[in-house]
């Protein structure tokens, strides 16, 4: 299984990466904390660790430390707008239940 | 539901920990919002994806209060209550405002900053701009899908202390938390500084609604000076939409218009305005309430020359801006620019032949001010990027000084310093036994007090008694990232202090600030006359009171006749003091001075001998 990235979100990502003018790709992870456990991280990789698992999805790089990646499996990263708001937004098989916010979850 | 956005290597925050942060260009005619997401500085747009928001509020007879567009559509049926251009009596005293008596409001007449009755009751500008930002915060939030840590606002470079105060109140009444006030040419800049990657010195012109700025920068390894700053403040595209104004009302011979076709009319006047940036010419066609029918076409000649004299006016503080910081044209090696006005050709085309350069414009000038307030909110919040610790260095406009002796002004901190700073001057005492001193701040260019602006009085009680010059009282000025004055007065032996935040009730007008700098200059010669005579007034009355103290206490260590001669020389010089022949009264001096000369060396020998007296000479030697 592997972690990939919809087409919007791939757009985005390309575009931030352009205007941010360095880095190699994005890298995800979850860390506890939160209300429902655990949160995820999304930031912009600027160079690759090691251990790290690298997906490549629609010639992106996304970058993943191998205790994220049992909670990401499976995962895909979207781009949507709901009303003003816009942003990215993790859809992950593993989630039984999270908190509303989005932002945190229980595997 | 919040969407993520991406953030720099280990800067992701905890959930419900975003430090959401935004940028707020509260402008004369429009405000807009930005952040920064996912690395890029973007406008906040509203459900109808409109980025500007007018800056026009209405209070409705029916207890709704209408912001932007709503507001704005409405503005000729209700003149009264709806509120335009607030910017312009922000920190103002009715006295303050330019053409008072033509604007359609019901101004209240208040100590301090202005108000106006509106059908919601009395509003201050510091509410109206209140109503603005919580429409743009709302905006903000909704976007952003969070509550807001914190904001930037940016105000014009010219503002003074009681301007930026009242934009601070405005904020946090409209429940922002203020992280910065920043000057509007240097968020420009650090949107454009920060994007290209720019170096050396930088000119920012900024044409709005309603000001003119025009700031020069350097530009440096991240580091952003500002070297000047100038404009006008009453100069901007609004005063272009006059002129054609005045233009439509002859060219269809109308007779005087009522202000609901005045509002009309002014409208029709922006919109051929801004077609004519593209096109050659504009028709202007309106029904007036009056009955009469215009029907008229302005052609971009006719444009450029009826504002042709709107255009040159910007290149006044444009040059001054450029000597005071001792540079010419050709030293600048961009001209960014900024405000909607600067769309029109007649604009960049005197801009780019002032400056001999193409003036950069790749930027919506529109947005450019949010972009940068935005990109500095979110360093401010703590997202920065590794290598994003740049430094943002501002100046003040005007000198800030303290009133001394003979209503002259000492001026402590320079005009055009860079802010954050503290600077601190030494004064002493006047009189013998002088127990208190009263401070005067004071603002301005000019060398006396009472051409300079009054921002605060404040008294430090508690100086030993001594005799006159002994005191040393230390008076230190500091100015905080925002502009904004607090004056501390230190009686450096026993420590006694006293401290005053500025907050005048009204601070001083643009256009009194473009006089006073302008005055600054043209009566630099007249007032270094003035200033040599006061001092030397000064000078003399210091010289009769310390002899008259002397023969107050020693007069037996002068003959009759030595006394009669020293006597004579003080009336001599009491009757040349007050007039204004700075060489007579240097001369009755100079008289007075050598007439007490041998009765200054027997008090010396006379206090030495009482000082010798009962010491033991070991005493002495050690
Ligand atoms: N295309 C255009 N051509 C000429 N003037 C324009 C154009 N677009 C906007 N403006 C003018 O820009 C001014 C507003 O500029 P803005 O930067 O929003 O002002 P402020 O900073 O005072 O809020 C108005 O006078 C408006 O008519
Ligand atoms: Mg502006």
């Amino acid at each position: 299984m592997s972690v990939t990235l919809s087409e919007s979100a791939a757009e985005h990502v390309s575009k931030f990466l352009a205007k941010r003018g360095k880095g190699i790709g994005i890298r995800l992870g979850v860390k506890t904390s939160g209300c429902s456990g655990m949160a995820y991280k999304l930031e912009f990789a600027d160079a690759a660790e090691p251990e790290d698992v690298v997906f490549d999805s629609r010639g992106l790089k996304v970058l993943i430390d191998p205790r994220s990646l049992p909670y990401l499996e499976g995962t895909e990263l979207d781009y949507t707008k709901e009303g003003l708001n816009e942003g990215f937004k993790f859809n992950n098989p593993n989630v039984k239940d999270q908190c509303g916010c989005g932002e945190s979850f229980n595997v | 539901m919040a969407l993520l956005q991406i953030t720099e290597p280990g800067e992701s925050t905890a959930p419900h920990e975003h430090r959401l942060a935004v940028g707020i260009d509260l402008g004369t005619t429009n405000s807009l919002v930005a952040t920064v997401r996912s690395g890029q500085a973007v406008v906040l747009s509203d459900e109808m994806g409109r980025s500007l928001l007018p800056s026009v509020v209405r209070y409705g007879n029916d207890g709704h209060v209408d912001v932007g567009f709503e507001a704005q559509a409405r503005q000729s049926l209700d003149p009264r209550n709806t509120i335009v251009s607030v910017k312009r009596f922000m920190g103002r005293g009715r006295r303050d405002i330019a053409h008072v008596e033509s604007m359609p409001y019901d101004f209240v007449d208040a100590e301090g900053m202005v108000k106006l009755r509106t059908a919601q009751g009395v509003k201050s500008p510091v509410e109206v701009s209140a109503d603005i930002l919580g429409n743009l915060r709302v905006r903000a939030e909704a976007s952003l899908g969070g509550a807001l840590t914190g904001a930037v606002i940016t105000v014009p470079a010219y503002f003074d202390d009681a301007q930026r105060q009242a934009t601070k109140d405005a904020a946090r009444l409209a429940g922002l938390n203020v992280l910065r006030l920043l000057n509007e040419p240097t968020a420009a800049a650090i949107a454009y500084g920060l994007d290209n990657g720019a170096e050396g010195i930088y000119a920012v012109y900024d044409l709005g609604g309603g000001t003119f700025d025009i700031s020069i920068l350097k530009l440096a390894k991240g580091i952003f000076q500002v070297l000047a700053t100038g404009g006008d403040s009453a100069l901007g595209g609004d005063d272009f939409d006059h002129r054609v104004f005045c233009w439509i009302i002859e060219a269809a011979k109308l007779s005087p218009v009522s202000p609901h076709d005045a509002r009309l009319l002014q409208t029709r006047a922006r919109e051929a305005k801004e077609y004519l940036t593209v096109h050659g010419e504009a028709p202007i066609s309106a029904r007036l309430a009056s009955g009469e029918f215009v029907d008229v076409k302005l052609t971009s000649e006719i444009f450029t020359e009826i504002t042709k004299t709107l255009v040159q006016k910007t290149l006044g503080p444009t040059r001054k801006a450029l000597r005071d910081a001792g540079l010419s044209a050709e030293d600048v090696k961009g001209v960014v620019m900024v405000g909607g006005a600067t769309r029109m050709p007649q604009v960049q085309k005197a801009v780019g032949e002032y400056f001999g350069r193409e003036p950069l414009n790749n930027l919506d000038p529109d947005k450019v001010v949010a972009l940068g307030a935005a990109i500095q909110a979110n360093l401010l919040a703590g997202n920065r990027a590794a290598g994003d610790d740049w430094l943002l260095l501002d100046v003040i406009p005007l000198s800030l000084g303290i009133e001394t002796m003979g209503g002259l002004t000492e001026k402590i901190i320079p005009r055009n310093s860079t802010i954050p700073v503290a600077r601190a001057q030494d004064f002493t005492t006047f009189k013998d036994g002088q127990t208190a001193m009263a401070l005067h701040v004071v603002q301005g260019e000019r060398e006396l007090v009472s051409d300079c602006r009054s921002l605060a009085r404040f008294e430090l009680r508690g100086i030993p008694p001594m005799v006159a010059g002994a005191a040393r009282i230390r008076v230190t000025f500091q100015v905080d990232a925002d502009g904004l004055l607090s004056a501390t007065a230190r009686e450096q032996t026993t420590g006694h202090e006293a401290r005053i935040e500025v907050k005048p009730s009204y601070g001083l007008t643009d256009d009194e600030v473009a006089a006073m700098l302008k005055d600054g200059f043209s009566h630099a010669t007249d007032d270094a006359f003035r200033r040599a005579l006061r001092e030397a007034q000064v000078e003399a009355q210091r010289l009769i009171e310390a002899v008259q103290s002397a023969l107050k206490d020693d007069a037996h260590l002068l003959s009759i006749l030595e006394r009669a001669h020293v006597d004579a020389c003080i009336a001599k010089l009491q009757a040349v003091m007050m007039g204004d022949d700075r060489r007579a009264i240097d001369a009755a001096m100079d008289a007075l001075n050598k007439g007490t000369g041998e009765f200054a060396a027997r008090r010396m020998n006379q206090s030495v001998q009482r000082a010798l007296s009962g010491k033991k000479i070991e005493e002495l030697e050690s």
